[in-house]
């Protein structure tokens, strides 16, 4: 991407040069545009400064401090407490049990999701021509959707009174578990719902990839007597590869900043068992508003993520090379 | 291709066939059961073994969700919100993709960077502060509180950068030569072609408003300014209406995800490749 950023850069810069020789002092400063620049960038620097760069400082900012509710009227008397809040956040039982079922939730939900939205699309890409879209829209229909719909639903598909599961279990005579009740199950069960809601993101983004596959590397390999599983695992994979990292890169920040899932269908119970960062966070910044504790929450995930973000970067191109 | 050995490629295309179909089952079968739920009346919501087909379609669950939550006003709500952040974006984010594909100014490629750097924060780092900012400046309950955190996003500037890349750099040399403004060229010129780029866009981010759920719920405490998610969540968690309402949040589920679905249905090839070529380019 850099490198055809800077192309098109020296083309368009050296474009009018040699065109014009003549014209050379007074086109190479038409070339410039300083001030049109600056007036085209105004509208949106100005609303990223303040509703998101200021923020960000902010968050920094009263991650050091006991930012409570009465400094919503009145930020700047919250107290400075330096690191103590930070050190508080790792002896919160509450707060280490959300990191834990965070990295469970996404431990096994980006996998699933990568895997399963892989295989579709591999499906999707051997020769089915006619179904092709309506698979498609079928598997992707759930990332369109607001989540907060799906995880109402979900709440009842999982019932284990008068559910969808609980009703096909009936069916063939058995009964179905509690799942959104149970501490063993709830987790899976929030997992399975996001595998279910977000495949089709990675399924969109495989097709994409696997249609730049060029068919004579498919070929070739058929003609060496690859089987299906082979052709998958030596040609498929790792040509995919810049798209499974992509794929798995924003699958787990979105995974890492789970909210909506425990906050409707179990909010966070039972016993915490679904508890996340994200819902912890919530809670002690708006239901209680320790809000400068919840910053240093808010902190701790963010380099969580951008740590997890580097590492994954770095594993995954490396062994392309 | 396949026309050498029919009978081998026919089995080969049987299998996955199978396999997506039942995949596909899976996949709607929450949406199906949502939708039939709606329509049950409420012994057959809580009959043990199942109804799985309402015997008696009814349309009581709607009429007790209008009766409980006034959809109209959070369907109207989630629909000037949206609205309002998708122009925004349109136009912002156009406005500084054309300055960073088509201007050649001093800081461009730190603005660049900046657009980079927005685009992997994660929206809860912002929340709390934000909170305070919204308070003080008094936009809390209101539309524009909800509207303005997401009236220029990252990722809109670098859609709209990345197909204005392509707009022939002569087609706007020739513009300027004749005496035409940056304004001009931008607006005349360069928006009418890009405008399969703008129809991505605004359908990516009308959806990504009408599904916004938390900041949303931060700003607003006025029932009368929740949108469609806020609402229905604090219903589906309010405690004293936990009993006996499965029909009526499946009502209001159907509700809020049907209208998306059709336009999924209709538009999906701007979903799905608008998806595609933002994420890879």
């Amino acid at each position: 991407m850099s490198t055809t950023t800077t192309d098109r850069v020296a083309t368009s810069t050296a474009g009018p040069g040699p065109s014009a020789p003549a014209g050379r002092a007074r086109r190479s400063r038409a070339g410039v545009h300083h001030l049109a620049g600056w007036l085209f960038s105004t509208p949106f620097l100005v609303l990223f400064a303040t509703f998101m760069a200021m923020p960000i400082l902010a968050t920094l900012a009263m991650s050091f401090t006991d930012f409570g509710l009465r400094n919503v009227t009145d930020p700047f008397s919250a107290e400075f407490t330096g690191f103590e809040n930070y050190t508080r956040l790792f002896e919160d039982e509450k707060f280490l049990a959300a990191l834990f079922n965070t990295a469970y939730f996404v431990a096994a939900g980006v996998p699933l999701t990568i895997g399963l939205g892989l295989v579709v699309a591999v499906l999707l890409n051997s020769g089915i021509d006619r179904m092709r879209t309506f698979f498609r829209v079928g598997f992707y229909a759930p990332v369109v959707t607001s989540i907060v719909a799906v995880a109402v639903v979900w709440r009842f598909v999982l019932d284990p009174g008068d559910g969808l599961i609980a009703g096909l279990a009936a069916e063939v005579g058995l009964t179905s578990p509690d799942f959104l009740g149970s501490e063993a199950l709830a987790m899976p069960s929030l997992i399975v719902m996001a595998v279910w809601r977000n495949l089709g993101t990675v399924m969109v983004l495989c097709i994409a990839g696997l249609q730049a596959i060029p068919t004579e590397v498919r070929e070739a390999s058929r003609l060496d007597g690859a089987g299906a599983w082979q052709e998958f695992r030596r040609i498929t994979v790792p040509l995919l590869r810049p798209t499974l990292l992509y794929a798995t890169v924003i699958t787990t920040i979105g995974y890492l900043n789970v909210f909506e899932e425990p906050f409707v269908m179990t909010q966070g119970g039972p016993s915490d068992s679904t508890l996340t960062v994200s819902l912890d966070m919530y809670r002690e910044g708006f239901s209680y508003f320790h809000m400068g504790y919840a910053s240093a929450m808010a902190y701790v995930l963010f380099v969580v993520i951008m740590g997890i973000t580097v590492l994954q970067l770095r594993l995954l191109k490396d062994n392309t090379k | 291709m396949t026309t050498a050995r029919p009978g081998k490629s026919r089995h080969n295309r049987a299998l996955p066939l199978v396999l997506l179909s039942a995949g596909l089952v899976v996949m709607a079968a929450p949406f199906v059961w949502m939708g039939l739920a709606s329509f049950k009346t409420a012994p057959e919501l809580s009959a043990s073994p199942p109804v799985w087909i309402p015997t008696e379609w009814t349309l009581e669950n709607f009429s007790e969700l209008l009766d409980k939550l006034d959809m109209p006003l959070y369907f109207l709500n989630s629909v000037i919100v949206a609205t309002l952040v998708t122009v925004g974006n349109l136009l912002f984010c156009s406005m500084l993709g054309y300055a960073l594909a088509k201007l050649n100014f001093a800081g461009r490629s730190q603005i660049f960077a900046l657009v980079l750097g927005a685009l992997m924060v994660p929206g809860n780092l912002m929340l709390l502060p934000l909170f305070v900012l919204m308070s003080r400046m008094q936009l809390l309950d209101t539309h524009a509180g909800l509207v303005l955190p997401f009236a220029a996003g990252a990722f809109g500037v670098f859609l709209m950068r990345q197909f204005m890349l392509s707009v022939p750099d002569e087609m706007l040399e020739a513009a300027r030569i004749d005496g035409a403004g940056e304004w001009f060229i931008f607006w005349r010129i360069v928006m009418p072609l890009v405008k399969p780029a703008l129809a991505t866009l605004a359908i990516l981010t009308f959806l990504q408003s009408w599904n916004n759920f938390v900041w949303p719920l931060i700003a607003t405490n006025d029932p009368d300014k929740y949108t469609l998610p806020v609402a229905l969540a604090t219903f589906a968690t309010d405690p004293n209406q936990a009993d006996g309402s499965n029909g009526v949040l499946m009502a209001g589920s159907f509700l809020v995800v049907l209208p998306v679905l059709l336009v999924f249905a209709v538009l999906q090839r701007y979903f799905t490749q608008g998806f595609a070529t933002a994420g890879l380019k």
